[in-house]
């Protein structure tokens, strides 16, 4: 019998020594990520008065729901090395798809559905576009963006306000929670979102492909895998994120607007990258998305407290915040080709 | 045990897998012309030929990778036709092909288990995958943490994951093609280990090398393929060496004439002052200190296992990577080498052993990958004037018979042996004073290996400094005058090869740890 | 009878990259033209060319500069989405110095400003390269960096006002005419500039290779390190030139909207042009026709009276068509040419290079090239 143990090569010499470190080193970005946001978090605590409690954390989750769900949607693609710039405009065509379908008389339920079948559905053919004539994701979805933004603004180029009752009782709900914290049904949605995208990527085998096609495309073809099937799924899969964030966001806003979410799009890269995954695809975890746009509504909270500071100097922040974990993703996990 | 279960050429059982009259054409080629093929249960069959022959057309053609033109394909004597690799595998036709094809960033039970993954509520299981996957890693004989990543062991063990994964599924017929190539010596050992206990159970396996002497000691059966047709099918003991190669090449064999190295003239270069020495050069991690000179016309070959540091010295004497200790000396003129450019400039050029990753430029003619060192030298200000150009690529396109000759063919569309010369020439080129050559031979067809190694002897006659990388020893020891040996990155002995043969060399390599360094005095 | 010449131009055209973007070019001007007879006059009036034409070229400028400083970014594999911050940080540079200066409206304060203005953006091109270059990160989300704290300091420099300026020779830049307005001078130098650098030396040529292969580039003595650092420095000074000529046409710098997704234009301008995504070889040509055609398009919406917003859907149609027809060109030459006829052109379950030709060392071959088979024959003869 023989005893094989990773040895043989300096990178598994070096993954070795880590693993006697007692954490593999895929892990330990996401780890780097909760570890800041705690930090973050501590800090604003220790500075402002009233930072610390239970309320500003719901308010993180309450204000950001949308990018939560546009976060866990945008994981799934970048997981298999791909990429999707069109979930703001999705986003933002759902609110005014819903918009003018309730001011035209549509039930709640139907609105809900329709809009929700159109984001899979965008998705899908983005999805086939990208798989069948081997287009590049980034143009083709670039294209999808500029189309959904267009569309947009087909539909009208002013604002709508949504006056529906189901959506506005929606949109005006709170949830008690032990304390007297106060949260929206789309805090619970995201949730479930999270946990629902966690169970389908760690226990399913759609979502065990989708790793095997970041890791190696051509080898999970050659594994007998249903790559094509997958790799349009994961956009369908985006696009239903997008459209059920546009929902979201439409509780928010209560009006639909071309240009809402206008760079949403690069808020959930960022938050996914900040998350732990990687770009080329194969590693990342959405709970890492989660504590990344959790994150990053951290800072723009402690802007916000801070008062005197510019809100410009968030877009600094979050860059520097970004290349912080790149070159630290970089420093970690070695040469990505 | 070794003994291979002998089969008579008409066996008694019935072959598992039998391609009669099988036809692929591609535009403009035939690349299998009417192949017979027939595979028994409890064999290792070896396919044999040059690259071209059709060796990886057949395993597409029977694995649903390629469509048949002609012929029919037999499982168990009922015909079948695969549509795509994933209704092979379901009929039990598991391939595993030369670059592993898994997933590194999954867990090897993952790797092992893709796509088949046992399932409870409809959620997989995650512990009865690593409880299969133990299970059938113990079968073969490896005791693997099948809860790693698979990324973390080195392609060696990735290998036999990728054999495991074709186990677990219980394949009838196993296809490894060219399994050894990135392997050393005792990875071969092993996995011939675990291809015997494999054939033992019954399966059929088909075994694509082009390493000869692997062929004749694992193989039960051979089946030779030239230019698209089966030239025959053979018995290990039958077929001479000589005739095995004849059946490859068809015609004699001239080409493998021995190539005998005129022992370079010790005397002399006690004298003379080396084109390259080097003190101490070492890297952290990667090899430790080494002294080594090498004077004009010599051909200085590095011989070790993989991992011993080959490949390793070679880049540090191109500047290709950072030395953590030493001195370079180039014409007894202290050099600091901190890239590829500065060796350049003193005249040492360097051919990758990974010749498409690290060698060509894939989307660029014959053309420019000749010229594409010479202009990097006189920078990009400074174009090297057409007439020129032309001139000079012409006459290292005839030089080297590098086919086919329009030099604005683009070098991805060459076969291994061309794509080889063009880096090659690439290199003479710029008329450099020490050639490093990493594996330049590897993975080519006999024929173009011939012209490579007399090409070598010839500049080498010429004055040029030659250091030879390659895994096969005979190679190594009949082209350069000295060899350097090298094990678990430390150079151990430097030997005339006059004076030494390939099992001395082995032994050398072979000896347990602590063994006292040798140096024998050139 | 088509003569054996015509045939031989047709083949060509098909097989050039070049042919659909210039197809979709004529199209739209030839529409332009149907609804516009006018469309292509040009007229001489106070020492000056006006025309649509003239519009188009001038309108587009800015992005086709931004676009030629892509194509080489692209070329080398690589891209940058920081060019919009750029632009928006070279407009607020330059108004804030000219604003500032002793005579904010002398020549001398306009030429202030200005060298500050593209000397930062050089530096701004140094500090993307470094991250692309040294650190090895990916361009995409090195170049992200920029772009997201970019407009925060772009905003940060004008302290979140819109800066007008009120000098002469600043204007000059984007609204001055030398005969053709400035604007269009000022690309098409670039343009040719940069052509004639690339292609008369070698520099086009070991672009190209740094983008195939980087690693084998470096070890064939290419310096790989620098001109992946000097592009991004040219895309970055290419980008300040187009915010100069943005913030000089309305006198003054706007950093929340200068340049807003200019960088979405210019990548699709050369997409269209038929650099591919993946970087390798290039074509700057292709660039000047794609930008053509999105400056025509926004013009074409415009004429017809529809909203300004919805340009974009028409700019959606026209690049998933142009890649569409340069893929399924791809794919219609390999059905042509491969005897197995699939009923769904595209539909593939396996490596479709690897059933184009016979593997050899599994390089993926392209059927186009017919003198590669001949080799199998003759070496074995």
């Amino acid at each position: 019998m023989t005893t094989l143990t990773p040895t043989g090569s300096p990178r598994a010499a070096r993954a070795a020594a880590r693993g006697r470190a007692l954490v593999p080193p895929r892990l330990l970005p996401v780890i780097a990520t909760f570890a800041l946001f705690l930090l973050t978090f501590g800090t604003g605590a220790i500075r402002y008065d009233g930072f610390a409690s239970g309320q500003v954390v719901a308010n993180l989750f309450i204000d950001n729901a949308f990018l939560i769900v546009l976060a866990v949607g945008m994981t799934f693609v970048i997981l298999t090395g791909g990429i999707d710039l069109s979930v703001g405009a999705m986003l933002a065509l759902s609110t005014m798809v819903a918009a003018s379908a309730l001011q035209a008389g549509w039930p709640a339920p139907l609105v809900i559905a329709a809009v929700l079948l159109m984001g899979s559905v965008f998705g899908l053919l983005m999805g086939a576009v990208i798989h069948h004539f081997e287009i590049q994701p980034f143009i083709v979805t670039l294209a999808g963006m500029f189309l959904a933004r267009g569309l947009c603004f087909v539909i009208s180029v002013e604002s709508i306000s949504i006056r529906d009752a189901t959506f506005r009782s929606i949109a005006t709900s709170v949830i008690e929670l032990p304390g007297g914290i106060t949260i929206t049904y789309g805090v619970l949605v995201a949730l479930a979102v999270v946990a629902v995208a966690a169970y389908v990527l760690h226990l399913t085998r759609f979502g065990r492909t989708v790793y095997a096609i970041g890791g190696s495309e051509s080898s999970a073809r050659l594994m007998g895998l249903s790559v094509g099937w997958v790799k349009v799924g994961v956009y369908a899969v985006n696009g239903f994120c997008s459209a059920l964030a546009g929902l979201l966001f439409s509780f928010y806003m209560l009006s639909g607007y071309g240009l809402h979410a206008v760079g949403m799009e690069l808020d959930a890269i960022a938050a996914v990258v900040i998350g732990g995954t990687l770009l080329a695809g194969g590693v990342g975890y959405v709970f890492g998305s989660l504590v990344g746009v959790l994150l990053l509504g951290t800072i723009h909270t402690m802007i916000s407290f801070e008062g005197t500071l510019s809100s410009w100097w968030t877009k600094i922040v979050i860059g520097v915040l970004l290349l912080v974990f790149i070159v630290m993703q970089r420093m970690i996990l070695g040469r990505q080709t | 045990m070794t003994e291979s279960i002998a089969t008579p050429l008409q066996s008694t059982v019935d072959p598992v897998v039998e391609l009669r009259g099988i036809t692929v054409e591609f535009p403009g080629v035939r690349a299998l012309d009417d192949v017979d093929f027939r595979l028994f249960p409890g064999e290792v069959h070896a396919l044999i030929g040059e690259n071209g022959a059709g060796k990886s057309t057949l395993i597409k053609a029977l694995t649903g990778v390629c469509d048949i033109d002609a012929g029919e394909i037999y499982l168990n004597q009922a015909p079948v036709r695969f549509a795509s690799p994933k209704a092979a595998q379901a009929a039990g036709i598991s391939t595993v092909y030369q670059e592993v094809n898994l997933c590194p960033n999954l867990t090897v039970a993952e790797n092992i288990l893709l796509g088949r993954e046992p399932r409870r509520f409809g959620a997989i299981d995650g512990r009865a995958m690593r409880e299969r996957a133990r299970t059938v890693l113990e079968r073969m004989g490896l005791a693997i943490d099948p809860g790693s990543a698979l990324g973390d062991y080195p392609i060696a063990v990735q290998h036999l994951v990728a054999i495991a994964r074709a186990v677990e599924i219980e394949s009838r017929v196993l296809i490894l093609d060219e399994p050894t190539s990135s392997l050393d010596a005792s990875e071969v050992a092993e996995l011939f280990r675990i291809i015997r206990v494999l054939r033992n159970q019954g399966t059929a396996i088909l075994f694509v090398s082009h390493f000869l002497e692997q062929v004749y000691e694992i193989s039960d059966r051979m089946t030779v393929l030239r230019n698209g047709r089966r030239v025959g099918e053979y018995l290990p003991g039958d077929l001479s060496r000589v005739e095995l190669v004849s059946a490859m090449l068809g015609r004699e064999l001239r080409v493998l004439e021995e190539i005998e190295r005129v022992a370079a003239t010790g005397g002399d270069a006690a004298g003379r002052v080396p084109v390259i020495r080097v003190d101490g050069l070492g890297r952290t991690g990667a090899i430790e200190p080494v002294d080594l000179e090498i004077h004009e016309g010599e051909v200085v070959g590095l011989a070790g296992l993989l991992g011993s540091g080959r490949t390793e010295l070679a880049r540090l004497l191109f500047g290709a990577d950072h030395s953590s200790s030493g001195e370079i000396r180039v014409d007894g003129r202290v050099v600091h080498l901190h890239n590829p450019r500065a060796a350049i400039a003193v005249g040492i050029a360097f051919c990758s052993e990974d010749r498409k990753g690290e060698g060509l430029i894939a989307d660029l003619s014959i053309r420019d990958n000749l010229i594409l060192a010479m202009q990097a030298s006189r920078g990009w200000p400074r174009p090297i004037p057409r007439r020129v150009k032309d001139e000079l690529v012409q006459r290292y396109i005839r030089a080297l018979d590098i086919r086919p000759a329009n030099p604005d063919t683009l070098v991805r569309n060459l076969s291994g042996g061309n794509q080889q010369k063009v880096v090659l020439a690439r290199w003479l080129i710029v008329e450099p004073r020490l050639l490093i050559l990493d594996e330049p031979t590897r993975g080519i067809d006999i024929g173009a290996k011939a012209q490579i190694q007399k090409l070598v002897t010839d500049l080498a006659t010429d004055g040029l400094a030659v250091v030879f990388i390659s895994a096969e020893l005979e190679e190594v020891l009949r082209i350069s005058d000295r060899v350097v040996v090298l094990r678990d990155r430390r150079k151990i002995a430097e030997l005339r090869s006059a004076d030494t043969d390939v099992d001395a060399v082995m032994s050398l390599i072979a000896r347990g740890h602590g063994a006292p360094e040798q140096r024998e005095a050139v | 009878m088509i003569s054996p010449l015509s045939r031989q131009l047709v083949s060509r055209a098909r097989e050039s990259r070049l042919t659909w973007p210039l197809l979709a070019l004529l199209a739209l001007l030839v529409a332009n033209v149907i609804a516009t007879p006018t469309f292509f006059n040009v007229r001489f009036q106070n020492g000056h060319l006006y025309g649509s034409l003239i519009d188009i070229l001038k309108n587009g400028a800015p992005t086709l500069l931004i676009a030629l400083g892509m194509t080489l970014v692209i070329a080398t594999r690589g891209i940058d989405l920081s060019v919009g911050a750029v632009v928006a940080i070279a407009g607020a540079v330059a108004c804030s110095s000219i604003a500032t200066a002793d005579d904010p409206s002398s020549p001398a304060a306009a030429l202030v400003g200005m060298a500050l203005a593209l000397g930062l953006c050089a530096v701004l091109g140094l500090w993307n390269g470094f991250l692309v270059a040294v650190l090895g990160i990916q361009p995409i989300i090195a170049t992200l960096v920029l772009m997201t704290a970019g407009r925060g300091i772009a905003m940060l420099i004008t302290d979140g006002q819109i800066i007008t300026v009120n000098n002469d020779s600043y204007a000059r830049v984007g609204a001055g005419f030398w005969l053709l307005p400035v604007a269009i001078l000022i690309s098409m130098s670039v343009f040719v500039v940069v052509g004639l650098v690339t292609r008369r030396t070698a520099l086009g040529m070991l672009i190209e290779s740094v983008g195939i292969n980087p690693e084998a580039s470096r070890l064939a003595g290419v310096r790989s390190r620098t001109i992946i650092w000097t592009v991004y420095v040219f895309a970055a000074v290419c980008a300040g030139i187009a915010g100069l000529m943005i913030s000089s046409n309305v006198r003054a710098a706007d950093a929340n909207n200068a340049g807003l997704w200019i960088e979405m234009d210019a990548i699709l301008a050369v997409v269209i042009g038929g650099t591919s995504l993946a970087g390798g070889r290039y074509s700057l040509t292709g660039t000047l026709i794609g930008a053509l055609i999105i400056q025509t398009l926004t013009t074409t919406v415009y004429t017809a009276g529809v909203a300004p917003e919805v340009t974009l859907v028409f700019k959606a149609v026209v690049v998933i068509a142009v890649c569409l027809l340069q893929s399924a060109k791809a794919r219609a030459a390999l059905g042509r040419l491969s005897r197995r006829s699939r009923s769904r052109p595209a539909a593939v379950t396996s490596r479709p290079a690897a059933c184009a030709r016979p593997g050899r060392d599994g390089a993926a071959e392209r059927p186009e090239d017919p003198t590669a088979v001949p080799t199998q024959k003759a070496s074995h003869s």
